[in-house]
């Protein structure tokens, strides 16, 4: 096994790499820039696809292509990129193809500035674009996740042909901690069963979001609603820690997850017993679990950076409980004492 | 019924019936009598019968009544966004390099909403033949005004036709690209009559001969009949479209560069877990397992200073020299505006445990290269902490309840005649007196990673590392005396 200090925009690209992923095709735009630089660099040494797109909309319709053709393909970008990205991804879900987008989320709204934020959840994790559809959406929380969420996010995406979001933010991307190179690699073959790739076992395949017969897109939109029911059934993780006694129950995700983790321990030297709750997916969102925490009777604070959007997914799941917030703007990372504050209001 | 329904199916390359469209009349097309769609589907599914090439063949539909050439032509169909036909065929062609993309495309799609996407991917030269359909205007979407619309023609959006003082000209999209090198073919023809579709056949068959030799990128561009959105008669389109658009729109082959021009293969991709371990560098990384230390004191470090002088790079050493040692660490960058601005800092934390922000805001220690970075971060060192900091920056006073030490590091790797290297001298002072919990060794070893490409500048760093740590202790010696 092998293991160097590495940022977490280039284990995006390990891990990509490793999972089968030959089609890179991107735009650049700060914090998220790295991971076309690396793929720049790492994807032709192995004779792997990769074009720098003169625009994000461009960019996702190389992706919306190379998905086309089966084959496992990245897009990374980050908030202003992702919103101009909406329109390739709604087509994605709705053709039902697999690929992996990272979005390294930067501060908004509008041009906004480009350090860390975690304000594209509902973006991320309600759809984005027109229609009804959902990404499935992972969160790392460190550089080894960058890697092994970009690896499962291609796993599940092909599971479900559906399109998966890795939602970091600028710490995750620029910091550098240790990273265990993958010990396996994922030689990827096309499912000729649907995908179009220009051979005579694709020739009679289609791939496509429209059906003009509302009867028909009625039928398709019941068909995608099921596959979401089956993901949420079946997909939702996350972890713990110092839950099981705890009273207040700290909710995050990313990179604001390592802070609150902190804060547990501070609060638990100050004999308050708060413990962890950390989605790794966010959708599906791990419902069940924040509904078995409300039943406990724990008081749940919501720590993210940005206006409580997954604070709303806490209190519709939790059965309606009060969620308090803590949160920072504008590139600012929520600090330790301010959570601590919080926790001694609530217990 | 069926039989009295006008049959183009059992064409080449056409399918027999359209299962895809339903309905009552299974070989009938949906497209209006007279439309351009069924005579250049024809001649699509012609061209690639007789070059042999269906099952090679992908073609992207529009949106626009052609959104349903899936319905007709025998080969694989992928829909697109409007005006993204060229990027999605980037994304085919480059992932399947034995794919024949073809995008089929109208007036609004190519030339308005997608023009980007249409001129960059002929830029590119991708292996991919455009099919651009111009019939002045916006067919399905219901008439409206189109980029090549002609001066003075009534469109729902012109209703007392198109004046260039206000919508500006007709755009020539052939002309357009024809400034651009990397085209190999590109012609405009016309759908007017049985005349000009011979020659529109022959520029199909062209187009697509290019794309089975991998030449590159070609584009046919067809002046194209509507009547029913027009509201004539066939007499009366074709000469509109003799008379009228071939007058602003001149019938021409622009270029054929397909004799001279080499084709473009593109190698398969490359799986292998050899292969990746080898690019990555895997073979000569050691394998560091990080073991949980409650007795190790965690240890945040800030080092600030002007860009260029190995801020960020010292920080990098220092979690490579933690690293090295089995300690929890992190490596963050301050990557905001202040990057370009000519100052950077880096946060770095070292811990016995896993560690929760990466950001340092209190450091135990901070690494001070300048002046203003002294005076920015000195306030925020922790009680019982440590600044150390360049001499060039002039005497500081030390906070209360903080170390302050001056390090001539400049001085110091000057002297050894290597004055960039004055980070590895502020490195050497750190490894001397920051009181991190981290041996010794751990410091000149890091050096093995950080320069392992540049080995030849190993031993004189681990000089100058040494003479910091030096000049540190002469110092803690006089001021003992």
């Amino acid at each position: 096994m092998a293991s160097q200090l590495v940022a977490g925009n280039s284990a995006v690209i390990v891990g990509a790499m490793y999972a089968g992923c030959d089609c890179f095709f991107g735009y650049p735009i700060t914090p998220a820039s790295e991971i076309l630089h690396e793929a720049s660099k790492f994807f032709p040494k192995v004779d792997r696809k990769f074009v720098q797109a003169e625009s994000e909309e461009a960019a996702i319709n190389m992706v919306y292509g190379a998905a086309t053709a089966g084959h496992r393909v990245l897009a990374a970008s980050s908030g202003p990129g992702m919103s101009l990205k909406q329109e390739g991804i709604t087509y994605i879900a709705g053709a039902e193809l697999p690929c992996v987008i990272v979005d390294i989320c930067r501060a908004g709204p509008g041009l906004g500035n480009i350090g860390p934020e975690q304000s594209d959840y509902n973006q991320a994790c309600k759809g984005g674009g027109h229609g009804c559809y959902n990404n499935i959406v992972l969160a790392p929380a460190s550089v080894q996740e960058m890697c092994d969420f970009t690896m499962k996010a291609f796993e599940l995406a092909f599971k479900y042909r559906n399109p998966a979001i890795v939602l970091a933010d600028g710490v995750l991307g620029h910091m550098v901690e240790p990273l265990k190179f993958p010990e396996t690699a994922l030689e990827h073959k096309i499912d000729t069963t649907w995908a179009v790739a220009g051979k005579a076992e694709t020739r009679g395949n289609l791939v496509t979001s429209i059906a003009l017969n509302f009867d028909e897109m009625e039928q398709h939109n019941y068909k995608l609603q099921e596959k979401y029911r089956r993901i949420k059934e079946n997909e939702a993780a996350w972890d713990g820690y110092k839950l099981d006694d705890a009273k207040v129950v700290l909710v995050s995700y990313g990179i604001s997850s390592r802070i609150a983790r902190s804060a547990v321990d501070a609060a638990r030297k100050m004999g308050i017993k708060a413990g962890l709750f950390r989605p790794i997916t966010l959708f599906p969102f791990p419902e069940k679990e924040i509904r078995r925490l409300a039943d406990k009777g724990c008081k749940f604070i919501s720590v993210e950076m940005s206006n409580g959007q997954m604070r709303e997914d806490i209190r519709l799941y939790s059965g309606c409980q009060p969620v308090e917030l803590v949160c920072r703007y504008g590139g600012n990372l929520i600090q330790l004492d301010d959570i601590v504050k919080k926790i001694k209001e609530v217990a | 019924m069926a039989a009295k329904e006008k049959v183009i199916g059992g064409h080449p390359g056409i399918y027999a019936t359209f299962p895809r469209k339903g309905g009552a009349a299974p070989t009938a097309t949906h497209y209006c009598p007279g439309c351009g769609h069924g005579i250049l589907h024809k001649l699509i599914g012609e061209a690639m019968a007789e070059l042999e090439i269906q099952d090679r063949c992908v073609v992207i539909s529009p949106v626009g009544c052609a959104v349903f050439a899936y319905y007709y032509l025998d080969c694989g169909h992928v829909q697109a966004a409007h005006g993204r036909a060229p990027a999605i065929a980037t994304g085919i062609s480059r992932a399947e390099d034995d794919a024949i993309v073809m995008a089929y495309q109208g007036d609004g799609d190519l030339a308005s909403i997608g023009l980007n996407e249409t001129i960059q991917a002929a830029n590119r030269g991708e292996k991919l033949a455009v099919f651009f359909i111009n019939n002045t205007v916006y067919g399905m979407t219901g008439g409206q005004m189109a980029p090549t619309t002609l001066i003075g023609e009534v469109t729902a959006t012109t209703p007392a036709g198109r004046d260039p003082r206000d919508m500006g000209y007709p755009m020539h999209i052939c002309e357009i690209l024809d400034t651009l090198k990397a085209p190999v073919f590109i012609e405009r023809v016309s759908l007017s009559d049985i005349e000009h579709i011979r020659k529109a056949r022959r520029a199909v068959k062209k187009a697509l001969q290019i794309q089975k030799d991998k030449l590159g990128y070609s584009f046919v561009e067809f002046l194209s009949p509507c009547p029913t959105i027009l509201r004539m008669d066939a007499q009366g389109i074709a000469k509109f479209i003799n008379e009228q658009m071939e007058k602003e729109f001149p019938l021409k082959k622009f270029r054929d560069r397909s004799a001279e021009v080499q084709p473009i293969i593109r190698a398969e991709s490359d799986y292998s877990k050899e292969s990746l371990d080898r690019v990555f560098g895997c073979t000569e990384m050691q394998c560091i397992e990080m073991e949980k230390d409650r007795e190790f004191a965690p240890k945040g470090i800030k080092i600030a200073g002007f860009g260029g002088q190995g801020v960020l790079s010292m920080g990098l050493a220092l979690a490579q020299a933690a690293f090295g040692c089995g300690r929890f660490v992190s490596w963050y960058p301050d990557y905001g505006p202040e990057q370009r601005g000519g100052t950077s800092n880096c946060s770095v934390i070292v811990s016995g445990e896993p560690i929760g922000s990466p950001v340092v805001d209190h450091p135990d220690v901070l690494v001070a290269f300048n002046r203003p970075s002294l005076e920015k971060f000195a306030p925020s060192v922790k009680k019982g902490g440590m600044i150390i900091y360049e001499s060039l920056a002039g005497q500081f006073e030390a906070p209360e309840g903080v170390k302050v030490i001056s390090v001539p590091a400049t001085q110091i790797a000057t002297d050894k005649g290597a004055h960039q290297a004055a980070n590895t001298a502020m490195f050497g002072a750190l490894m001397q007196a920051g009181n991190l919990g981290l041996p010794r060794e751990a410091y000149g070893n890091a050096f093995r990673v950080t320069f392992a490409k540049k080995p030849k500048l190993i031993p004189k760093n681990l000089d100058i590392l040494e003479a910091g740590a030096q000049a540190v202790k002469l110092l803690e010696m006089a001021s003992k005396k």
